[in-house]
């Protein structure tokens, strides 16, 4: 068994490609009509286009938005990438507007900052240190 | 004045003014976060949201809302009321 699509709920599945697409730099990998608005939409990263696929999955179920407004308060990501190196990014993404939550910090084991994904998400990165 | 003792009296509640103190304006993920990972407390997210409290009820940290997140941020100003009860005493202002 293998771990195959992690999901997003996003507010708006468009808006959400335009972030994941242009701002972080992941490819759309499917990108299937549902029938209404909803699309089958997957995103992968140009480094592993075979690897494990981000669902931007439409936030519509009534339970979504109260769960989403909770972890936003308390500023928790609940969704996690792996980065080369996190102050590297945090300028580059702050240089496209990207709002941190969280600047990068050293946590010892691994240096972590926080990210708004637009769409109603927070998004941890992180690289290992040393 | 006596919740700022009590406040204080609290190990966990002097590290997370620490933490304040190296960055001001967290959100409560981060707070548990720096303490997990840089001083090994085990505390439940739950348990700093409450110690969080005390330290707010005491005047030592001040929450903020920015669009939907909320942020903490120490304020000293209780700590200045100390200083000066004992430190600052012969300026002949009697405390309260």
């Amino acid at each position: 068994m293998r771990i195959h699509i992690a999901s997003v709920f996003v507010d708006d599945q468009e808006k959400a490609l335009r972030f994941y697409v242009d701002v972080l730099g992941f490819t759309t990998k499917h990108d299937i009509p549902l029938g209404g608005e909803d699309r089958w939409l997957t995103v992968v990263s140009p480094e592993d286009p075979d690897g494990t696929e981000l669902l931007l999955e439409p936030g519509g179920h009534p339970a979504v938005q109260p769960f989403k407004d909770a972890l936003l308060a308390d500023g928790i990501p609940f969704t996690q990438f792996a980065v080369d190196d996190v102050e590297v990014e945090y300028d580059r993404l702050r240089a496209l507007g990207v709002t941190f939550t969280q600047e990068p910090v050293d946590m010892g084991p691994v240096t972590t900052a926080v990210l708004d994904d637009t769409c109603g998400n927070l998004i941890q990165i992180v690289h290992q240190s040393g | 004045m006596g919740d700022v003792f009590k406040a204080l009296a609290d190990p966990t509640r002097r590290t997370i003014l620490d933490e304040l103190t190296d960055r001001d304006g967290q959100t409560l993920f981060e707070l548990c976060g720096r303490l997990t990972m840089k001083h090994g407390l085990s505390s439940t997210r739950q348990a700093i949201s409450q110690h969080l409290d005390v330290l707010e009820a005491a005047g030592l940290v001040e929450t903020t809302r920015e669009g939907r997140y909320k942020f903490h941020h120490i304020d000293t100003g209780p700590l200045r009321t100390i200083v000066e009860r004992w430190l600052a005493g012969d300026r002949g202002e009697e405390p309260t």
